[in-house]
């Protein structure tokens, strides 16, 4: 069966399985790699994208559900507040491993999005699903703050 | 369209190179990635140099260096640290230098500290290649050097170099070093190259951006799981529930019905699916039914197993270290105290679960993509199961989400497990083998499930006149390659940390028993240290308190012979201010840890909510020897104290009453979250003595420092891991 959407404001079909999670599609036959697996349950955030501007978890969208809409993988974002987060990840060296980055990056552009001067609180609970086992966390804090302060101006 | 066929532009520019500088043996500049196998044995193309006995600093003509790491990235920051050590010695342009992984060579790229085996692990990436690495850019910086001499016609002397640029200063003339990189090829290479003094030190102790910030944040950071070749078949493999079972017999007929699935076939660790897709592989394996051969099974539950190294740690084991005499210490003591401290099974559960690609070399050989962290045994293994000669296993060292020890398998059990499934398929359509996070959880290759019991005594000054201590787990190393670090019947990763302490006490004695379970163990972030650090420091802090004694002042009093640890916990307690009183409903810990040569201590404001200790604030001092990369210390101090602050407050792995892993996935065997991080202070103690390794050391200390504040708040110290089981029961 084949399904119709938006990945970074190209037109894919693809005919799959309707159950396969949008994030081995993603993978598998887009070969946008840069959404990871990390747990496959939405329990670790790793596999963060935007469907339609929100973050969701790929690895428990079924690719079915989201026909007709626009996907945006972390190859495809782009704007001020992606360019503000990844300005601020290289000030602060974030990553570590590296691995679960995309969608620390993904869920802190979309924060960033809604709200571009979120405190501590705000930063805890918007990257609460995104786990980091290397625990970047203290730069992840740090990183978004400075990406809303950036785009203030 | 592979990621593998499609390098950044700025990495296909270099490696296109037909020409350059290359301090090392035949590496041709013509490679691909991430991974520099593909550059060093990819056939003919390239101009092939052989030079001096280092094989890590390329030049191309177009003015890039190229260092290769010889260590693996997945987190630790080698690929920043030893290219600085390189850029520095080179006076290299920070910008111009690019890293990637050594091809898998044990006669290069042998770990000095492993003896003749490649591989990352202990710490030790810095510490064993300070002077290699510097040598190394030094060895090339006089080559450029005496190339243009020779060009310009001037004496060596009289030619300058600094950030990349070459100068002579009378003649007006400078030329970069892609320009000069040709015919420093041609120049011998220095048998004892000069190496700067600290004060001419242009990078190394300052802060440069990390090389691998920019592709991790843009998702271009490949990862083994991001390789894909052609006609690649993914696959995942049924394991047993119970450590120890085999296949009995199975039934595929349900799952061959999945669509694209390709087939199924029985190796020795399971049954393995292979499938075009991953969604596939997935639910066809969801669709098997395979019994189970559970008679060398393990099935006691993880209780039964604790209970058995209880009972054994109530005698005195195989002696780990000793002075004076336990028996008339604790005789002539007028307290004692005792305790009994269970540690559980932890999962590394590092964010990639391990993967690995394999696919059939035309030249008959294999090439393997895959986190490799001990590329000697994992060449081996697949070797054997291969067929082949391990220089016939081409490695690619990958990027990899994380590790902390679970790529570094002495029994290189994945790497068999790869090449296991290739074989299975045919051993000429390339596979990709996944573990999903269940098969990380429930996969096994643990920490150690360890029990300890201590046993103080003090006299009536309230000075610790008696220290015993004895510990009973399991040993991963028996027989693998690094079985010798067994001796006397003490596996030294189960004791480290206890077998010597940094408190003087006249009557000392650590001794341990060897238990072992089918339950495959191994070293987890900063191994023996995780536990030992943990009764040690809980423990002093106790017999401290007994005394009448501060936990600070107490400790530094008994650390004579310890005095880098001694200047690490008295940095730590300016930083927290001791002494002073904690904010209502908070108090303070601190504990002190020696491990992998380095010194950390840290202090902890801690209250407790909900039955769980909330960690505010952690102030952590490191003395690590010369700070290549200042923010990379504290990054790791960081880092580590989350990582070990999840396992202590959330995380033990438990056998059921038949022996299955009770525990599947992130939602039972829960990570620290960001809203669960303190904050943290680090600073660095200024040294001059050679670097050591900060990739674990930031661990052990935060479980007892955390621990220590619980006890001051409630009274006890949580002795059975982790702290929301003794909390919340």
């Amino acid at each position: 069966m084949s399904t119709t959407f938006n990945v970074n404001d190209e037109e894919k079909t693809v005919d799959v399985d309707p159950d396969t999670p949008l994030l081995w599609v993603l993978r598998d036959d887009l070969r946008l790699t840069g959404t990871k697996f990390g747990c496959g349950i939405a329990q670790c955030g790793a596999c963060t994208v935007h469907v339609n501007g929100q973050p969701r978890r790929s690895c428990v969208t079924p690719v079915s559900s989201i026909e007709g809409q626009n996907v945006t993988t972390i190859e495809g974002l782009s704007g001020p507040e992606a360019d503000a987060v990844r300005e601020a990840w290289a000030e602060f060296d974030t990553p570590q491993c590296g691995y679960c980055q995309s969608g620390q990056v993904m869920t802190a552009t979309a924060l960033l999005a809604r709200n571009s001067k979120p405190s501590d609180e705000d930063i805890d609970n918007a990257l609460n699903g995104n786990i980091c086992r290397c625990a970047t966390y203290v730069r992840i804090r740090k990183a978004v703050k400075a990406a809303g302060e950036a785009m203030e101006g | 369209m592979a990621p593998f066929d499609t390098p950044t532009p700025s990495r296909r520019a270099f490696l296109t190179g037909a020409a350059g500088l290359v301090i090392g043996v035949a590496l041709p500049l013509k490679g691909r990635a991430q991974s520099g196998a593909e550059s060093v044995l990819g056939g003919a193309a390239g101009g092939e140099t052989t030079f001096a006995p280092n094989a890590f600093i390329r030049i191309s003509p177009d003015n890039l260096v190229t260092v290769l790491i010889k260590h693996i990235e997945f987190g630790q920051g080698p690929w920043t640290g030893l290219s600085t050590l390189v850029a520095d010695e080179m006076d290299a342009d920070w910008s111009q230098i690019r890293a990637e992984h050594a091809p898998a060579d044990a006669s290069l790229y042998a770990n000095a500290a492993f003896g003749p085996i490649q591989g990352t692990g202990g710490s030790t990436a810095m510490a064993v290649s300070y002077e290699l690495m510097r040598k190394a850019g030094a060895a090339a910086r006089a080559m450029l050097i005496a190339a243009a001499a020779e060009t310009w016609d001037v004496p060596a002397s009289e030619i300058a170099i600094s950030k990349g640029v070459l100068s002579h200063a009378a003649s007006s003339r400078s030329g970069n070093f892609g320009e000069f990189a040709e015919a420093a090829a041609t120049q011998t290479p220095p048998a004892e190259p000069t190496l700067k003094t600290p004060d001419q030190f242009v990078y190394i102790g300052k802060d440069v951006p990390k090389l691998d910030t920019g592709m991790k944040s843009t998702g271009e950071a490949v990862f083994t799981l991001d390789v894909y070749r052609d006609d690649m078949m993914t696959v995942v493999v049924e394991h047993p529930k119970k450590f120890g079972a085999t296949v009995s017999s199975f039934d595929d007929a349900e799952a061959r019905r999945v669509p694209r699935v390709k087939d199924i076939k029985q190796i020795s660790s399971g049954v393995a699916v292979f499938a075009e897709n991953t969604y596939a592989a997935l639910k066809a394996r969801k669709a098997l039914r395979v019994e189970w051969n559970e008679s060398g099974a393990e099935r006691r539950s993880s209780d039964a197993i604790a209970q058995e190294r209880q009972e054994k740690a109530k005698n005195r084991g195989a002696v780990a270290g000793e002075n004076g005499s336990i028996d008339e210490g604790l005789n002539a003591a007028t307290t004692t105290h005792e305790a009994e401290y269970v540690f559980p099974y932890l999962v590394h559960a590092p964010m990639e679960p391990l993967d690995a690609v394999i696919e059939r070399h035309e030249d008959g050989g294999v090439e393997v993509w895959m986190g490799s962290q001990i590329q000697t045994g994992d060449q081996q293994a697949m070797a054997q199961v291969c067929g082949l000669e391990p220089a016939q296993v081409r490695i690619n060292t990958m990027l990899a989400g994380g590790s902390f020890g679970r790529r570094a398998q002495p029994t290189s059990q994945f790497a068999q497990e790869a090449a296991e499934v290739f074989m299975a398929a045919g051993g000429q359509t390339p596979v990709k083998l996944m573990w999903t996070r269940e098969d990380d959880i429930r996969g096994g290759f643990y920490r150690p499930l360890t029990v300890h019991r201590l046993r103080g005594g003090l006299d009536d000054a309230g000075d610790i006149v008696a220290w015993e201590q004895t510990i009973a787990g399991q040993s991963f190393l028996a027989g693998s390659a690094f079985e010798g670090l067994i001796q006397n019947g003490v596996d030294s990763t189960m004791v480290e940390g206890a077998s010597v302490i940094p408190y003087a006490v006249p009557n000392f004695n650590t001794s341990v028993h060897i238990v072992n379970s089918p339950v495959t163990t191994l070293w987890w972030r900063s191994v023996g240290h995780t536990h030992t650090g943990y009764a040690v420091e809980t423990f002093i802090d106790e017999l401290l308190e007994k005394g009448g004694k501060d936990a600070v002042e107490g400790r530094l009093a008994l650390m004579g012979d310890h005095q880098r640890l001694a200047g690490a916990l008295q940095k730590a307690a300016d930083m927290a201010g001791w002494g002073r009183a904690a904010p209502d409903g908070h108090a303070f810990g601190v504990a002190a840890v020696e491990s992998f040569r380095s010194y950390v201590a840290q202090i902890a404001e801690v209250s407790i909510e909900n039955g769980t200790p909330k960690v505010h604030n952690v102030w952590c001092a490191v003395d690590c020897g010369v700070a290549v990369n200042p923010e990379v210390i504290r990054a790791q101090m960081e880092g580590g104290i989350g990582y070990g602050l999840s396992a202590i407050l959330f995380n033990e792995l438990t056998l059921g009453d038949d022996g299955a892993v009770m525990q599947s996935n992130f939602h039972d065997y829960r990570s620290l979250r960001i809203g669960e991080m303190p904050a943290v202070s680090v600073e660095i103690i200024p040294s001059a003595e050679a670097p050591t390794g900060v990739g674990e050391p930031g661990v052990p200390p935060i479980g007892p420092a955390v621990a220590n504040a619980v006890r001051r708040l409630t009274g006890e110290t949580p002795r059975q891991l982790p702290m929301i089981k003794a909390l919340q029961a």
